[in-house]
Parts: C-alpha cells; sequence; structure tokens
C-alpha cells in the first residue's frame, strides 16, 4: 500500500472539471478508533474511488482510549483533496480528520533503512556522504552497510539518489510521519 | 411456563440488573428496545441459536422471505414508508453474499436498515470453513459501517450503536456480523445508551451565517428553481411540510429526483414534475436556465446532471446536504450548507419570514411565463391506440383508479422503462409512499419492497408497477406474501422486452437487439395461482378498467399482466453523457396536446 515517489500524477476516475486546477500533494492527519477494520476502511475508500496514496503510516498513539494516527500523503486537484476529506470524515471511526498542507505550519519526518553493498573506494564514499545527510550506520558486514536515515521524503529520495550508483540495493521506508507546530493538538 | 422459562425469555421481562443472558437472548432483547417489530429474515446454521430465540418470543415478528436479496430489499421498504430502521436476519457465507445487493441497494438510496449476519464461530474464521465467507470484508465497501462481533458482552452495545449509525446523519446500512459461539455465550446485557454518549455525532445544525447568504440569493433571484430529493423525505415527513411551505411562500418553481417524489404534492402547479434523464421537458430546462438553484437533500447524480460541464451553466447553486461528502464532489456548487435538510428549511423560512423578504414578483413571473412555454411542449404526451395498450395509458389508467381510492396508498417499481413511466405517470402527493431503487437501479426491488411496505401497513393499498423481466428476478416472494397474507398488487407492464435496453438498443445501437427480448416467458396468471395468489390480465384497451377495478378489491397477492406495446419508448429522454439541451423528445409529442401534469 505504501508507494514511494512523490511526484505520482493522478489517476482519478472522475473526469476532469471545468474548473479543473493544478494537482496538489496534501499531508493529512488522522485520528481513528483503533478498531479492527479501520484501515481496511481507509484503504478501500481510496482504492474503490480511485484517490491516489503517495504514503501512510499508522499506529497507536494513544493506549488509554485506544486511538491510532494515520498520516497520509495524498494527491489530488483541490477538489479531490476535499473530497478524500468528506469522505474520511464520514467513516463511522473517524474521529479527526486534520489537512496539515493548509493548516498552516507542520513538520514532517519519514525514517528509512537502506541498504549498500560494495567494497573499496565506494564504500568510503558512501560512508562520507551519509556522514553529511547524519544518516547512522546501524548495521555492517565486510561488503554492506545499512543506514538509518531521518527527514523529508526529498531528503531520503536525495540521498537514495546519491547513493544508487554506490551500491544501493536495498529499502524500506516508513512513510511521513507529520504533526503542526505550535501548541495546539489534534483532536482539538 | 415456569418462572425460569419466563426469565430466560429475553422479551418478556426487564432483566435483572447483572443477570446473564444468551448472546442470542441479547439480540432479542436489544432489538425490542430498539423498537423493532418485524425482522426479515431467513435461517441457516450459523444463526439458529438467534432464531431459536425467535420462536422463544413474541415482541419481534419475523418474515420469512424467500431469499436474502428478498430479506433485505422487504427492510428497504419497510423502512422507507415507516421512516424506521429495517432489520434482516441473514445466516453466514451464502446468506450473507445473497444479502449484499439488497445492502448496496440501501447504501446508494440512503435507507437506514440493520442486518445480522451469523458467522462461523470464532474458533473456526479464518479456516475456510463450512459456510465462511469473510462478511466485514465483502460488505465493508457496501454498508455506512460493519462490525464483526468479539464477545458476548460487546454485542448489545454494538447493537444499540448500529442502530444509532443507521439512522443518524445520511442513514444507510449496517451489518453486525455475529459468530456463533457467541450466540451460545453468556453475557450481561446493557440497554441502550443516549444518543448524546454515542461517538458517531453527524452535524445537523446549519450554519446561520450560510443561511442567512441563502436566503438573500434567494430573494434577488429572477429565475430560481428548487432541486430536491431522497434526502427530504429522509428528514421526515415535517421536512417534505417546510417544503411545501417553502414553494408556496416564495412561488418558485419545484422540481424533484427520483428519490425525492412524494415530498412535494405533484398535483401543484409549482411542481414541474421530475427531473434527469427522463425527466420532465420543463424541469429539465428550468434547471438548464435557472440563475439560483436550490438543492435541498440532492446529490447531483449523473442521471441528473447529463454532462457535468452542460450542467446548469449560469447558475448560483445552493447545497444543503447532510454528508459533507456529497458537496463539491460532482458539481461546484456557490453555497454548501452541512445540515439536516428540515432544519436548514426551517431556518431560512424562519429567516424569510421574520425579514419580510419577497421574491422579485415581476422577474418571476416572466420566469413562469418561461416555464409554460416549456411545459406546452407536452413531453409526456404519447399516441394513444384502441387496438393495443400504451404502457402509459395503462398507468394513466392506475392512476384514476388510485385517486378514487381512499386507502393509504404506497407505490413500488422494478427498474426499466415502467418505473420511470411510473415516476411521470403516477400521483405522488406525500412522502414515504414512493419506494424504488433509483442509486442502484436493482431489478427485483419491487415485490420485496412492496411486501416491506405492506407488512407495516396492513391496511394499505401497495402496488408494484413491474416489468416483465424485473418482476422473474425476486419472483419467489410471491410465497412470502401468500405466507403472510399479503394482498400486494403486482401490475406488470409486460411488453416481453427489458424495454429500457431495447431501447437503448434501438437509439443508440443501430437498432441490434441483442439478448433483450425475453423468450419463454412464464404465464403470469398461472404463476400466480399456482403460488396461491390471483391472476389477471388484461390485452386490450377496454378490458384495462375492469381489470383495474378488480385487482383493487382483492384480497390475496395479485399479478396482473398487462399486455402493452412492445415498442413503445420512454421520453424525454437525456442520453447518458450528453448536456440538457440534447434531450430527445417522443417525436409524437407536440403532435398530441393531452394534458399530462
Ligand atoms: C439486477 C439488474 N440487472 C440488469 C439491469 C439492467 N437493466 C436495466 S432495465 C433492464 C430491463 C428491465 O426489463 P423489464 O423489467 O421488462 O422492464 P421494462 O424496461 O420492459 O419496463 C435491464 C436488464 C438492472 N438494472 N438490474
Ligand atoms: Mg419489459
Amino acid at each position: 500500500m505504501v508507494q514511494v515517489g512523490r511526484k505520482k500524477r493522478s489517476k482519478s476516475v472522475y473526469a476532469p472539471n471545468p474548473l479543473q486546477e493544478e494537482e496538489e500533494t496534501h499531508t493529512l492527519a488522522i485520528l481513528v478508533s483503533n478498531e479492527p477494520g479501520v484501515l481496511a476502511r481507509v484503504i478501500g475508500l481510496f482504492s474503490g474511488r480511485g484517490y491516489n496514496i503517495e504514503s501512510l503510516t499508522v499506529a497507536e498513539t494513544n493506549h488509554v482510549e485506544r486511538l491510532s494516527r494515520i498520516t497520509i500523503v495524498c494527491s489530488g486537484t483541490p477538489m479531490v483533496i476535499e473530497q478524500i476529506k468528506a469522505q474520511l470524515g464520514r467513516l463511522v471511526p473517524v474521529r479527526t480528520v486534520r489537512d496539515l498542507t493548509v493548516e498552516g505550519e507542520h513538520v514532517e519526518r519519514e525514517l528509512a533503512l537502506i541498504k549498500v553493498s560494495g567494497a573499496g573506494e565506494k564504500r568510503i564514499e558512501a560512508l562520507r556522504i551519509a556522514d553529511i545527510f547524519r544518516a547512522r550506520v546501524v548495521d555492517s558486514t565486510l561488503e554492506s552497510f545499512i543506514f538509518e536515515i531521518t527527514g523529508t521524503a526529498e531528503k531520503i529520495d536525495a540521498f537514495m539518489d546519491l547513493m544508487r550508483p554506490l551500491g544501493l540495493v536495498d529499502v524500506s521506508r516508513t512513510g511521513v510521519a507529520a504533526i503542526s507546530r505550535g501548541i495546539e493538538a489534534i483532536g482539538k | 411456563m415456569s418462572t425460569t422459562d419466563a426469565k430466560r425469555d429475553a422479551s418478556k421481562a426487564e432483566p435483572a440488573a447483572a443477570e446473564k443472558m444468551t448472546g442470542a437472548d441479547m439480540v432479542i432483547q436489544a432489538l425490542v428496545d430498539q423498537g423493532v417489530e418485524v425482522i426479515f429474515g431467513y435461517p441457516g446454521g450459523a444463526v439458529l441459536p438467534i432464531y431459536d430465540a425467535i420462536y422463544k418470543q413474541d415482541k419481534v415478528r419475523h418474515v420469512l422471505c424467500r431469499h436474502e436479496q428478498g430479506a433485505a430489499h422487504a427492510a428497504e421498504g419497510y423502512a422507507r414508508s415507516t421512516g424506521k430502521v429495517g432489520c434482516v436476519l441473514v445466516t453466514s457465507g451464502p446468506g450473507a453474499t445473497n444479502a449484499v445487493t439488497g445492502l448496496t441497494d440501501a447504501l446508494l438510496d440512503s435507507i437506514p436498515i440493520v442486518c445480522l449476519t451469523g458467522q462461523v464461530p470464532t474458533f473456526l474464521i479464518g479456516t475456510d470453513a463450512f459456510q465462511e465467507a469473510d462478511t466485514t470484508g465483502i460488505t465493508r465497501p457496501c454498508t455506512k459501517h460493519n462490525y464483526l462481533v468479539k464477545s458476548a458482552t460487546s454485542l448489545p452495545g454494538i447493537i444499540h450503536e448500529a442502530f444509532h449509525v443507521a439512522r443518524s446523519g445520511r442513514p444507510g446500512p449496517v451489518v453486525i456480523d455475529i459468530p456463533k459461539d457467541i450466540q451460545f455465550a453468556t453475557g450481561v446485557y446493557e440497554p441502550p445508551k443516549k444518543p448524546s454518549v454515542q461517538a458517531y455525532q453527524p452535524k445537523t445544525k446549519p450554519d446561520m451565517a450560510a443561511i442567512e447568504e441563502a436566503v438573500e440569493m434567494m430573494a434577488a433571484a429572477k429565475k430560481p428553481v428548487f432541486y430536491t430529493g431522497g434526502g427530504v423525505i429522509n428528514a421526515g415527513p415535517q421536512a417534505s411540510k417546510l417544503l411545501h411551505e417553502f414553494v408556496q411562500e416564495t412561488g418558485f418553481p419545484i422540481t424533484s429526483t427520483l428519490m425525492g417524489l412524494g415530498a412535494y404534492p405533484a398535483r401543484d402547479p409549482k411542481w414541474l414534475g421530475m427531473l434527469g434523464m427522463h425527466g420532465t421537458y420543463e424541469a429539465n430546462w428550468a434547471m438548464h436556465d435557472c440563475d439560483v438553484m436550490i438543492c435541498v437533500g440532492a446529490r447531483f447524480d449523473d442521471r441528473v446532471t447529463g454532462r457535468t460541464d452542460a450542467f446548469s451553466p449560469d447558475s448560483k447553486k445552493i447545497h444543503i446536504d447532510i454528508d459533507p461528502s456529497s458537496i463539491n464532489k460532482n458539481i461546484h456548487v456557490d453555497l454548501p450548507i452541512v445540515a439536516d435538510a428540515g432544519e436548514a428549511m426551517k431556518a431560512m423560512l424562519d429567516l424569510w419570514k421574520a425579514r419580510k423578504y419577497k421574491a422579485d414578483a415581476a422577474a418571476l413571473k416572466s420566469w413562469w411565463a418561461q416555464i409554460e412555454e416549456w411545459r406546452s411542449k407536452n413531453c409526456l404526451a404519447y399516441k394513444n391506440s384502441d387496438k393495443i395498450i400504451k404502457p402509459q395509458y395503462a398507468l394513466e389508467r392506475l392512476r384514476a383508479h388510485l385517486e378514487k381510492d381512499k386507502r393509504k396508498q404506497f407505490i413500488s417499481t422494478e427498474v426499466g422503462q415502467h418505473q420511470m413511466w411510473a415516476a411521470q405517470f403516477l400521483p405522488f402527493d406525500k412522502p414515504n409512499r414512493w419506494m424504488t431503487s433509483g442509486g442502484l437501479g436493482t431489478m427485483g426491488y419491487g415485490l420485496p419492497a412492496a411486501i416491506g411496505a405492506q407488512m407495516a401497513h396492513p391496511d394499505g393499498l401497495v402496488i408494484d408497477v413491474a416489468g416483465e423481466a424485473s418482476i422473474l428476478m425476486n419472483i419467489q416472494e410471491m410465497s412470502t406474501a401468500v405466507q403472510y397474507r399479503l394482498p400486494v398488487k403486482i401490475f406488470i407492464l409486460n411488453n416481453q422486452w427489458m424495454g429500457m435496453v431495447r431501447q437503448w438498443q434501438e437509439l443508440l445501437h443501430g437498432k441490434r437487439y441483442s439478448n433483450s427480448y425475453t423468450e419463454s416467458l412464464p404465464d403470469f396468471v398461472k404463476l400466480a395461482e399456482a403460488y396461491g395468489g390471483i391472476g389477471l390480465r388484461a390485452e386490450t384497451p377496454d378490458e384495462l378498467d375492469g381489470v383495474i377495478a378488480e385487482m383493487m378489491k382483492t384480497d390475496k397477492v395479485t399479478i396482473v399482466d398487462v399486455r402493452v406495446d412492445q415498442k413503445e419508448n420512454c421520453f424525454p429522454m437525456i442520453p447518458s453523457g450528453k448536456g440538457h439541451n440534447e434531450m430527445i423528445l417522443s417525436p409524437d409529442a407536440e403532435k398530441f396536446d393531452k394534458k399530462l401534469v
């Protein structure tokens, strides 16, 4: 379900609107009751209605009230983005839908584990670049490293681009986690 | 009955505070507490404990349908004709999958139903057990919400919440999947909580600033039109009254969708008839040319808008809907108001009166003159015959008989030309009297829906206007009607074709009539009799009145086989994907000035 590649274009099933505007990418924060099937509901909504998910992360964030927080990065025309929010909002287990992209400043982070294999000069170069990107080595063998890198999705993309000629063989990305700046909490 | 028996009997008495009961008994108790009087269902292995609990009580009446799809549509008919939540009970696996069409139908037409499905015992889930299906998985996209019950203790809370979800906000179907071991397990019953403590609370109160803006737009309008839908019916009879008052107060013309028929009396001159693909010329042109559109509880669906970029290009649009996702989904609107249709109209009407707003009388006068000109096209006119029964004529005669009848009248339909003709020709004067499958267009809906309505209104006159192809899709429900002595009338406009398919093939596929002729039809008179009902037939126009009069008197389920013109087409018609200005009119329409509403 979690797709990378933030420049993906919409394949919406809807006919283009006469007021057709440019496609936008939005980051949504969604608070849901952590009940069975809730993730399937959210994902089913995107696939059933032909919306684009670029990344999706989910975990329970409030163990007392059993609330999970889902962060979705999605793309579409402004009309489609409004639809996505309204459709999410009417799912029964969904408590709150916030569009971080329009609601002011927020912080986005993604974590990736990146495996690079190689020897000699390339290995040293990989370490050097990792240092510039503040990626940590979390495992190494004689022929490989696993780097842990945290940052915006763009930063991880950039790091991967540089690692590719140096022997990038495998990647695991978490998808974007996001939170608004300032004192307000999502449920408020 | 011993005292212990009486105690075990879920429905007899309020259970003592911490008394335990079985999951199956809790189901019955919860249904009773939710005001359920009738449940439509079909038994099977995974719901036997619930059937056992039904056997031991007499508060909830079970109606045994002959197919789970029939049970679901019957619950829809019951719900639509009463405004209450309809209730369904089916077994696991095939029972649940058979109910899926009914659930989807209820989702698209916003009909509140709760469907209880049996499931294999918890410890067998996921093993491909006998009659196991992933019911919550299958029904997730075709329900408003669904539940898989994991423990007997959670069961009553889930049932109460399910009813709350089904009836609140935009109504819809809810499934509760109950594994068999949970029906046997015991737990403490919990009565319904107040709705205010439920987590799911859709907004029903309108934003007053938006109301003010809407009323100002209406007062300034030169060519206004009300465009109303099923949401007005769902908002309760009070909403229909408010709509009537609002239309009278403003003098604006009004049209409605297929689902909204009956919210506004069709005999009133402000009524333009239904709009959309087979709507009237005047309704569609008024929509196209208006400058202010007041949409109440309708959703700009493609059968209404036609080509979206040609839809009402010059109007400012006000959209009242309880579901925020309906707003700006297909058509961009200028003023959205998320609220219950009744509450929003009340607020608007109060403000309209309080501020003494008046419609622009001069502008309205010339707008009405324009509308009358469109109306004079007489778009529903047809060429009658004295040899062959025209389907429109059959409905006009039915209408004449209905107008003389004093009973509460309910009309359901199947899907096809007959459905559109029924919408065009029958008198819809009250809400909750018209049951048709609008969103999903489900052939086979009408008979079970009529059964549901007749269960709710034993003294009412319930007529299913049917096509000979559609009726065969749930014909087995004849048996249900006979068993429960439901005198439903099935008025078949028998053209021996899947008429609507044939019409599209004639007009849009070069008259290549691929598989739309229904060979080997049964003799419907004998079929009715075989089921234990009454069969009547009309073959010529002069037989029609006698047969209808006889039908009105029958006390058993009755099929009337009306042999109509095989080649008649339903006009006006806006081919799908075309604009309102590309409407096809009956070639005969202008030549006949038969006055039709
Ligand atoms: C379950 C289902 N299958 C197929 C269709 C497609 N369909 C729409 S109308 C129609 C023909 C209906 O024929 P009939 O019931 O005889 O009505 P008529 O149009 O002749 O009045 C068909 C096949 C449908 N609406 N529903
Ligand atoms: Mg037919």
